[in-house]
């Protein structure tokens, strides 16, 4: 099965994963401070940022777009709930 | 008592409700004589404009109320400035009277919204800081306030008088149909706590909020609950100001970072760990490491420490398979601040089964903190190779407080053994 290796800048943890994974599987496991709230989507409570890798998440849902419009947020932004890796090298961290 | 518009500025009336017998709100707040919701109504040459409505139940009394300054077509807006049921429930029956109006709501509201009016066929204008609608001669502006109360919040300006319609902001639940500040029962108390049950929690945010609002000219301060400020206005603003600092500045500046540690223990096996943590944690520059037994002290002060904290560490014994309740009734208070990316962490000592450390892990996790660090487990009386081991492991909490932790690399499938960090 294909990896991606994700890391959380902010507790300096990189962790490999199949891919598929989603990201907040991996945040809440490792303990990084990307938190969530609903887990479906909605309430943007898991809003991180890619610092780089972005092509290696998958593309965002309807859903995931229209939630970070209403919230705002840059292109660089994606919903840990949502976003899932597909391979290579990512980097995240909270906000 | 009347039905009567009250007219609290030029062309601008009251059209709220008043409800003396309420004395629960949203589950955490008391009220010892009720609440009132407070709608408005602002008229211009040009249009009209509602701003918030009333809890369902009340919604007559609102609609008597504002047939006596507006006739429904003459209604050309209608401004939420926030949407929990309080201030929303005689909304849809106002579009059906007033199906011209157009709604007016902060960019985060739309979602909420649809939830709310459960359509998703709905007609709207979002709207951000600075953004105003014209009512002839009259200019509401508005103020996006985030999380004051919900996501959705914020305030409108009405630029000409001076007044603000601060929504939940500068509320309180507190009922007197003489409506103003100079004239109402002493109501200071409500309004202090009413800042501690529904802004403390989200500081932060009240600061940005503040940071919109001090700026403004101010007459009038119109809440959504409580009285009418149109006493010394600005006075709430800054009393808002000074809730939102914290209590005192951090006189160990050269330590920045501070993490607390809490513990209790029976034997004084985990008050021994505790130690050797705290030890561990002060061994790194720039960490002021405090140590208390939680047996000494009462929740509230606890959660005044932990609000100002950057890391919270809990010691507990296993007993009966559970961490200890004084720390479930800490961890069960800390809704009333915000306690979220802290860092947290979790030790103790325990006879056979030991379950307590990651029970207290998980809650830490729900509670939205960070907790990079596994805990330590001592099985009775700890040695001293397992007190190095607390010494190291308070020494890593303080090296991530400060950015010093080192980088590592694991594997998923790691993680998803137990326990679930994959350092030990
Ligand atoms: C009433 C009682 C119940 C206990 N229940 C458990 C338990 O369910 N599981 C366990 O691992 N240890 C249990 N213990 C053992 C304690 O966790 C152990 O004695 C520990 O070292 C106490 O640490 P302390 O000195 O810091 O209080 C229990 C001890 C007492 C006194
Ligand atoms: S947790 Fe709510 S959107 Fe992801
Ligand atoms: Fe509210
Ligand atoms: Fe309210």
């Amino acid at each position: 099965m294909p990896k991606a290796n994700v890391t959380f800048e902010d507790i300096g943890v990189t962790v490999t994963v199949p891919a598929g994974t989603r990201l907040i599987e991996i945040s809440e496991k490792v303990g990084a401070g990307i938190t969530y709230g609903c887990r479906e989507g909605e309430c943007a409570t898991c809003m991180m940022k890619i610092v780089s890798g972005m092509e290696n998440m998958t593309e965002r849902s309807v859903l995931e777009d229209k939630v970070l419009q209403e919230n705002m947020a840059s292109r660089k932004h994606r919903l840990a709930c949502q976003a899932q890796v597909l391979g290579g090298e990512i980097v995240v961290r909270p906000g | 008592m009347t039905e009567a518009p009250v007219a609290i500025a030029p062309d601008v009336y009251w059209i709220g409700a008043l409800d003396p017998q309420l004395r629960v709100f949203d589950v955490i707040l008391k009220t010892a004589n009720g609440t009132t919701y407070n709608a408005y109504c602002v008229r211009g040459a040009t249009g009209v404009a509602v701003i918030d409505t009333v809890k369902a139940e009340y919604a007559d009394t609102f609609f008597e109320r504002l047939e006596q300054v507006a006739r429904y077509d003459e209604i050309t807006v209608i401004v939420l400035n926030h949407l929990e049921p309080d201030h929303t429930g005689a909304l849809p029956e106002l579009m059906r009277r007033a199906p011209q109006a157009r709604l007016y709501i902060s960019v985060k509201a739309q979602l909420m919204l649809k939830g709310l009016l459960k359509s998703e066929d709905l007609s709207y204008t979002p709207v951000d800081t600075g953004d105003t609608v014209d009512l002839g001669g009259r200019t509401l502006t508005f103020l996006n306030t985030p999380f004051l109360h919900w996501p959705d919040t914020q305030c409108t300006y009405l630029n000409e008088e001076a007044l603000l319609f601060s929504g939940d902001v500068f509320g309180c639940h507190f009922c007197d149909p003489r409506l103003f500040n100079d004239r109402v029962g002493d109501f200071r108390f409500s309004f202090e706590y009413y800042y501690q049950h529904i802004m403390r929690p989200f500081r932060e945010h009240v600061r940005y909020g503040l940071d919109l609002i001090e700026p403004l000219d101010l007459k009038l301060i119109a809440p959504a609950h409580g009285p009418i400020l149109r006493d010394t206005p600005r006075a709430y603003v800054q009393r808002y100001r000074q809730l939102a600092a914290p209590l005192l500045h951090n006189e160990a500046a050269d330590r920045a970072k501070t993490l607390v540690i809490f513990y209790i223990s029976s034997y004084g096996n985990t008050a021994l760990m505790a130690l050797a943590v705290r030890d561990g944690a002060e061994s790194i520059d720039g960490v002021r490491a405090s140590l208390y037994d939680l047996q000494g002290g009462e929740v509230t002060p606890f959660v005044d420490l932990i609000e100002e904290a950057d890391g919270i560490v809990f010691g507990s014994p296993t007993i009966n398979g559970d961490a200890v309740k004084p720390i479930w009734d800490l961890l069960s208070s800390l809704a009333v601040v915000n306690i979220k990316d802290k860092l947290g962490a979790a030790f103790g000592s325990y006879g056979w089964t030991g379950e307590a450390v990651q029970m207290l892990e998980d809650r830490l996790r729900g509670l939205k903190l960070r907790v990079p660090v596994a805990g330590v487990r001592v099985k009775l009386i700890p040695t001293g190779e397992e007190l190095a081991r607390c010494h190291e492991f308070g020494k890593q909490l303080a090296e991530h407080l400060t950015g010093r932790a080192s980088r590592r690399v694991i594997d998923m499938s790691e993680l998803l053994k137990e326990p679930s960090h994959a350092q030990g």
